[in-house]
C-alpha cells in the first residue's frame, strides 16, 4: 500500500495573541486514503475552514505535521509549495473566488498557465472541463455574467482541470439552491467514482450523505469519524440504493447519464 | 510560466483599468518630456549666448575709465583698496603706449574709441537716430569682428588726415538708403557731412541691442566734428592669441598703472573687461541655470514615479484577493512579482517613450529666440530614470503582494 494521500498529526492552529487568542484547531489527527470521499461537518466556528486551508496548503499550522503523499509539507520551500498547490490539489472555495473580468475559459485555463501547459492543450482541456460541468455554452462569460451555481461550477472546473489527486471543497454548495447543489454534487460523485480523493466541508446532512466517510468537528477536535463505505468502493449515490436519502433517484440517474456520456 | 505569458497577464491587468493606466503614463510622460526639453532649451540658450559673445570679437580686452566704486561686471578686473590718487581719464597717449611692442608684446592691436551721443544721420531727407556712432582706428574692425560687406574699411591715412569717411551698419544703410548702394554717398551727422566708404556685414541682433545700428568713422573726424578732443571712451586691445589674453591683460595693467601713477595698493581708475573671462562667466551662469531647470524637471519625473508607486500600491491592494486566488491555484511567487513589475515597467516605459516623442517634437520649435539643442545624455538619463522608477517603485508593492500567504491575501477585504 502506498502512503495515504493526506496525513495530519496533532494539528494545532491558534489565531491572535494573549487575550484575543483563539484555538481554532486543538490537535487534529486524520488519515485520508486514496479514493476516499470525506465530508467534514461541525458547528460554525468549529475549525472546519481552518483545517481545510491547511490541507490545501493555503495556511500553515501553529504546530503538528502534515504529509501529502508521504511528503512533509512543512519542509517544502515556497516554490515547491506552489507546484504542489498547482499539480496535486484542486480547491473549491465557498465563495467561488473566480478572478473578475476574466472569462470562464480564462479562469479555468489559469492553473494550467501557471503549470506550464502549452496554450492549445490548455484551451482544449479547459473546454473539456467546462463541458464536464455543463457550461459549454458559457465559456466566454465573465464571472459577473454567471449565476452563483454557474460560477461555482466554473470554480469546480478550475479545480479539476489539472486532474489533481486531491479535491478540497469548502462548503461548495453553501450558496447554491437545490438544483445547483445537485449539479455540483453530481460532479463530485463522478469524480469520486473515477478514483479522485475528495474532502468536502458541509453543514447539510444530505450533502454529507453522499460521502463515504463523515467526520465531525467540535471546538477544533474530531469527535466522530464514521465510515459508511470503504474508501475503494463507489460513492453511495452512484451505487444506487446504498444512499440514505431516498428522494434522490432522479438526480442519481442524471449523474449516471452524465458519467456514461463522459 | 513563460515571460510572454507574464507580459500577457500584465497587459490584461493594465487594460482592466485604462483611465488609471493612462493617467499614470501621463505623469511619467510629462516628467520625461520636461527633463529632455528643459535641458535642451538650457543647452540652446547657452550655445546661443556663446555664439553672440564670440561674435563680439575674440581675444579682446576692453579698457574703460572707472569712477567711483561701481562694481566691475563679469570679467572686469579691478584693483581694490587703498586711497585713490587723482583719477585720470584714458587718453590717446595711453593707447599709443599700449601699442608699443616692446612694452606689451602680447598686444596685437590697440584701438582708441570715442562714442558720440545721440547722433542723427540724415541723407536726402531720410533721417535716422544712430544708436552707436564710434570714432576709432581701422584695427577696431578686426578686434571686434566687424567685416565689411560692400566697399572698404577706412585706412590709417584717413585717420591721420581726419577724413570724414564712414562705415555704416546694415540697419543704418537700409534706413537711409533703402535699396540704393550707399557706398560713395554722403550722410550728414549733426550737420557734418561724411562719405560712406563701406557697409558692415550683417551680424544679427543679439539680445536687446541691434548690433547693425552702428556707424564707424576715423577717431579724429568724430572728435573734431562731434565729441571734441576730450578723453577716450574706451580702448579696445586685441591680444595676439587666445592664450595670450591673460598676459596681454597683465601687460596692459602694468603699463596703465605706471602711466596713471597707481601704486600696487591703490585703486585703479580704469577697468579691463576680458572677453574670454566674460564668456566663461556667462557660460558658467547658464550652466547653473540649465542645472536648475534640469532639477525642476527631475522633480516632476520623481513625482511621476511616486504616481506609479501610488497606482501600483492601489492596484495591488485592490487585487490582493486576486493575488490570493492566483497563489491558491499554484502561481509561483516569481509569476506574481513578474506580473506586477511588468505592469509598472510597461507604464513607465510607455510614458518615457511617449515623453521622448513629445520632447523630439518640442525641440523642433524655437521659443523666445532659443533654438533647443537635444542633449543625448539627458535622453538616456530621463529614459533610464523612468524605467528605473517603474522597477524600483513597482517592486515594493509587488514584492509585498507576492510574499503574502494565499489565505492572508484571500481574506483581504
Ligand atoms: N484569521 C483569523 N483570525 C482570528 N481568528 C480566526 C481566524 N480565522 C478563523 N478564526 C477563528 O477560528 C475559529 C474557527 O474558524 P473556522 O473558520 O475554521 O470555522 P468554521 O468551522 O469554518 O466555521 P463556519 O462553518 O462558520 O465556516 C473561529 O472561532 C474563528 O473565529
Ligand atoms: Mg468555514
Amino acid at each position: 500500500m502506498t502512503a495515504p494521500v493526506l496525513e495530519v498529526r496533532d494539528l494545532v492552529k491558534e489565531y491572535g495573541e494573549g487575550e484575543a487568542r483563539v484555538h481554532a484547531l486543538r490537535g487534529v489527527s486524520l488519515t485520508v486514503e486514496r479514493g476516499d470521499y470525506v465530508a467534514v461537518m461541525g458547528a460554525s466556528g468549529s475549525g472546519k475552514s481552518t483545517l481545510m486551508n491547511i490541507l490545501g496548503c493555503l495556511d500553515v499550522p501553529s504546530s503538528g505535521r502534515y504529509l501529502i503523499d508521504g511528503t512533509d509539507v512543512g519542509a517544502l520551500s515556497e516554490g515547491r509549495l506552489a507546484v504542489l498547490r498547482n499539480r496535486k490539489i484542486g480547491f473549491v472555495f465557498q465563495s467561488f473566488n473566480l478572478i473578475p473580468r476574466m472569462s470562464a475559459l480564462a479562469n479555468v485555463e489559469l492553473p494550467m498557465a501557471y503549470g506550464g501547459v502549452g496554450a492549445p492543450e490548455r484551451r482544449a482541456r479547459a473546454l473539456a472541463a467546462l463541458e464536464q460541468v455543463g457550461l459549454a455554452d458559457r465559456v466566454r462569460h465573465e464571472p459577473n455574467e454567471l449565476s452563483g451555481g454557474q460560477q461555482q461550477r466554473v470554480a469546480v472546473a478550475r479545480a479539476l482541470v489539472t486532474s489533481p489527486a486531491l479535491l478540497l471543497a469548502d462548503e461548495p454548495t453553501g450558496n447554491l439552491d437545490t438544483a445547483s447543489t445537485g449539479d455540483v454534487l453530481d460532479i463530485f460523485d463522478r469524480l469520486s467514482a473515477s478514483g479522485r480523493t475528495i474532502v468536502i466541508i458541509t453543514h447539510e446532512d444530505d450533502v454529507a450523505a453522499r460521502a463515504k466517510r463523515v467526520i465531525r468537528l467540535v471546538d477544533g477536535r474530531i469527535v466522530e469519524d464514521r465510515r459508511r463505505i470503504p474508501a475503494g468502493g463507489p460513492p453511495p449515490r452512484a451505487a444506487s440504493g446504498t444512499g440514505e436519502d431516498t428522494a434522490a433517484g432522479t438526480v442519481a440517474g442524471a449523474a449516471a447519464d452524465v458519467e456514461a456520456a463522459g | 510560466m513563460s515571460p510572454f505569458e507574464i507580459l500577457r497577464f500584465a497587459l490584461r491587468g493594465l487594460a482592466a483599468n485604462k483611465l488609471r493606466s493612462f493617467l499614470t503614463t501621463l505623469g511619467i510622460l510629462i516628467g520625461v518630456a520636461a527633463v529632455i526639453l528643459l535641458v535642451a532649451f538650457g543647452e540652446g540658450a547657452s550655445q546661443g549666448v556663446q555664439q553672440s559673445i564670440q561674435r563680439l570679437g575674440a581675444n579682446t580686452l576692453t579698457i574703460s575709465a572707472s569712477f567711483g566704486g561701481g562694481g566691475g561686471g563679469g570679467g572686469g578686473a579691478r584693483q581694490q583698496g587703498g586711497p585713490r590718487t587723482q583719477a585720470r581719464q584714458l587718453t590717446l597717449e595711453d593707447a599709443r603706449a599700449l601699442a608699443d611692442p616692446a612694452e606689451a608684446p602680447s598686444v596685437k592691436s590697440v584701438s582708441p574709441v570715442v562714442a558720440a551721443e545721440a547722433a542723427v544721420a540724415v541723407h536726402d531727407g531720410a533721417s535716422h537716430a544712430l544708436s552707436q556712432l564710434i570714432g576709432t582706428h581701422p584695427s577696431y574692425f578686426e578686434a571686434v569682428n566687424k567685416p565689411v560687406e560692400a566697399g572698404a574699411y577706412f585706412v590709417n591715412d584717413d585717420v591721420l588726415a581726419a577724413r570724414k569717411v564712414m562705415v555704416i551698419g546694415r540697419t543704418v544703410a537700409e534706413a537711409l538708403f533703402g535699396a540704393v548702394d550707399p557706398v560713395g554717398r554722403q550722410i550728414s551727422v549733426s550737420g557734418v557731412p561724411f562719405t560712406v566708404v563701406g557697409v558692415l556685414k550683417e551680424s544679427g541682433s543679439s539680445g536687446m541691442q541691434d548690433a547693425d545700428d552702428i556707424a564707424i568713422a576715423p577717431l579724429p573726424a568724430v572728435q573734431q566734428s562731434l565729441t571734441g578732443f576730450g578723453p577716450l571712451g574706451s580702448i579696445i586691445v586685441q591680444a595676439t592669441g587666445a592664450d595670450t589674453t591673460e598676459t596681454a591683460q597683465a601687460e596692459v595693467t602694468a603699463l596703465l598703472n605706471q602711466r596713471h601713477g597707481i601704486t600696487p595698493t591703490g585703486t585703479a581708475d580704469y577697468r579691463i573687461l576680458n572677453q574670454a573671462a566674460l564668456q566663461e562667466t556667462v557660460s558658467s551662469t547658464i550652466g547653473t541655470f540649465t542645472a536648475l531647470l534640469g532639477a525642476v524637471a527631475a522633480i516632476s519625473l520623481l513625482v511621476g514615479g511616486i504616481g506609479i508607486t501610488n497606482i501600483m500600491l492601489v492596484t495591488v491592494t485592490e487585487r490582493t484577493r486576486e493575488i490570493g486566488i492566483r497563489k491558491a491555484i499554484g502561481a509561483p511567487r516569481s509569476a506574481i512579482l513578474g506580473q506586477f513589475l511588468v505592469e509598472s515597467t510597461v507604464l513607465s516605459l510607455v510614458g518615457g517613450l511617449a515623453g521622448l516623442l513629445v520632447a523630439f517634437v518640442g525641440t523642433r520649435f524655437t521659443v523666445a529666440g532659443i533654438d533647443p539643442v537635444l542633449v543625448p545624455s539627458s535622453i538616456v538619463l530621463a529614459l533610464g530614470v523612468s524605467v528605473g522608477i517603474g522597477l524600483f517603485f513597482g517592486s515594493y508593492p509587488a514584492n509585498r503582494a507576492a510574499k503574502l500567504r494565499p489565505i492572508q491575501a484571500l481574506r483581504h477585504e
